[in-house]
């Protein structure tokens, strides 16, 4: 029953984000400073992250190719294979929901507690549509550092795999433009636009209509963490089976 | 002026406020007392248009808020100033961009315009100097200030303020208690403030409203708070050894 309502409230939250907008000279200033630290600030740890993955990909593919049979170039097409459709959009958008979304949740969680989202009610200013669509805006940015993230990630596999000495460096690269699928990356970047979505709504859900003080913060951030990774992970499961089967 | 006729609210099945009816002077600081948990914060969010009430109506100079179209009821809105208990100022901004935030948001003033504005109205509540800062770096007296400022700067023919001064030392508490007293009647606002501190009680309660269970229990000036033999008045006023003193003194006085 409470999740219904959850969803119910969700969906009204959804349609009052875009009702009754900001100023555009307010509001501009506002994207920008969530670019900065929703986007920007997320920049090194995914490359951090996409890396090592890789790196590690390469190495647990590498280990698995004890037959001489299979050619060696199967490291680059399978580090390819899983950068570009589940580690890239998926893995990193989970350590997004903990990074991004937690902060978005106690952010906006903190003006509840501390009345400053009343403050903004009580002058006219749709607090949700103030709030909540410059993150939306600034997540669109979302697909530009997953592309990076791709690139790193592909990019860490080939360092293991060559500095490794598991593979040369024209294998690695022959396997990685291998039987390539230009729809791949497009249905990775739709799972990722639809991800950028979530990570910028459903912590704002959970911060936006807490009760509570400080101590409620912190519960309402594990809670955002929680369930947009669930979401997300279910959403992943929905997209794949439509786009990709 | 505000009347307010018989209003209720509840949350649930919790009925908060009971059926409350008074009137809110213009130009005097109208105070709402009682013990914490009474429904002073309810009924001042009723006021302000943050919770409508279930029964009942309320009436701002000869409007009723619920007749009204959306818009007028934003345009009224414009017309109120809030403090809140902890002054609820935007953290990421400055003194003076918390101040010309509702000048930025809805006037199409001039960038100079707006700074002049802004500067009139910190000089007014005696902040100087302290435009650059934020909120987390001044103290609770000036955030006070600040959240006044703030509150005043579209001229608001109605101000609100929920616990001006809770957590504020005495001295500086009466300070912000006068400073309210003086701009609503400069500006001959209908002020209305919540509180359960007795010092603003004796300071500036021109007219008082007694909460209790949701209910009006009393009604009056401070003057009358002192001679009245309403139990729950006297028990909520005399609570404190420094008030029954007081009382104990005007008694002796008066025989
Ligand atoms: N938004 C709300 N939802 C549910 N209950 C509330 C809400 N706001 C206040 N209450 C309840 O109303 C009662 C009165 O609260 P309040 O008006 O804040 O008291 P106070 O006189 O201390 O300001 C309290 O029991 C409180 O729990
Ligand atoms: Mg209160």
């Amino acid at each position: 029953m409470k999740y219904l309502a959850d969803i119910g409230g969700y969906g009204i939250m959804i349609v009052e984000v875009f009702k009754k907008p900001t100023k555009w000279r307010i509001m501009k200033t506002l994207i920008l400073k969530e670019i900065d630290e929703l986007i920007y600030g997320s920049l090194g740890i995914l490359i951090f992250i996409s890396f090592f993955i890789g790196a590690v990909v390469s190495i647990q593919t590498a280990m698995n190719l004890t037959s001489d049979f299979i050619p060696k170039n199967l490291i680059g097409f399978a580090t390819r294979q899983s950068i570009i459709l589940e580690f890239a959009p998926t893995f990193c958008s989970i350590i997004m929901a903990g990074k991004v979304g937690s902060f978005i949740t106690s952010s906006i969680g903190t003006m509840r507690v501390t009345e400053q989202i009343d403050a903004l009610e009580v002058m006219g200013v749709n607090a949700l549509n103030y709030l909540v669509f410059p993150k939306i805006i600034a997540m669109m940015m979302y697909p530009f550092i997953i592309a990076i993230a791709m690139y790193v990630g592909i990019f860490g596999g080939w360092f293991a795999g060559v500095f490794g000495g598991f593979i040369t460096s024209a294998d690695f690269v022959e396997g990685v433009t291998m039987d390539f699928i230009p729809f791949h990356v497009t249905y990775s970047f739709i799972k990722t636009f639809v991800f950028a979505f979530l990570l910028a709504t459903i912590p704002s859900y959970h911060g936006f209509y807490m009760k509570g003080g400080a101590l409620e913060v912190g519960k309402a951030s594990t809670t955002s963490f929680v369930w947009t990774s669930i979401i997300i992970v279910i959403t992943n499961y929905v997209l794949t089976q439509l786009l990709l089967t | 002026m505000i009347e307010v006729n018989n209003i209720h609210k509840s949350f649930g099945d919790a009925h908060i406020l009971k059926g409350i009816s008074t009137v809110f002077e213009t130009g005097k600081t109208n105070l709402i007392i009682g013990q914490s948990g009474s429904g002073k914060t309810v009924l001042l969010k009723c006021l302000l248009g943050l919770f409508s009430p279930e029964e009942g109506s309320i009436v701002y100079d000869g409007q009723k808020y619920s007749e009204l179209s959306s818009k007028d009821q934003r345009n009224l809105r414009q017309d109120m100033g809030m403090v809140f208990q902890g002054s609820a100022l935007f953290d990421g901004m400055t003194v003076a961009g918390n101040v010309m935030f509702p000048l930025e948001m809805f006037t199409k003033l001039a960038k100079s315009e707006m700074e002049d504005r802004v500067n009139i109205v910190l000089k007014r509540v005696n902040l100087v100097d302290a435009d650059h800062k934020y909120p987390s770096e001044i103290s609770g007296g000036m955030q006070k200030r600040v959240a006044i400022a703030r509150a005043i700067v579209m001229n608001p023919q109605y101000l609100f303020c929920d616990e001006p001064n809770s957590g504020l030392d005495p001295k500086t508490a009466i300070i912000i208690d006068n400073l309210i007293k003086e701009i609503t009647e400069e500006y001959n606002i209908t002020t209305v403030i919540n509180t359960h501190d007795m010092n603003s009680v004796m300071e500036i309660g021109e007219k008082i409203i007694f909460l209790k269970d949701g209910l009006k229990e009393w009604e009056g000036t401070k003057h009358e708070i002192f001679k009245t033999d309403n139990q729950a008045v006297t028990s909520f006023v005399y609570s404190s050894e420094l008030f029954k003193k007081v009382r104990q003194m005007y008694l002796e006085e008066r025989n």
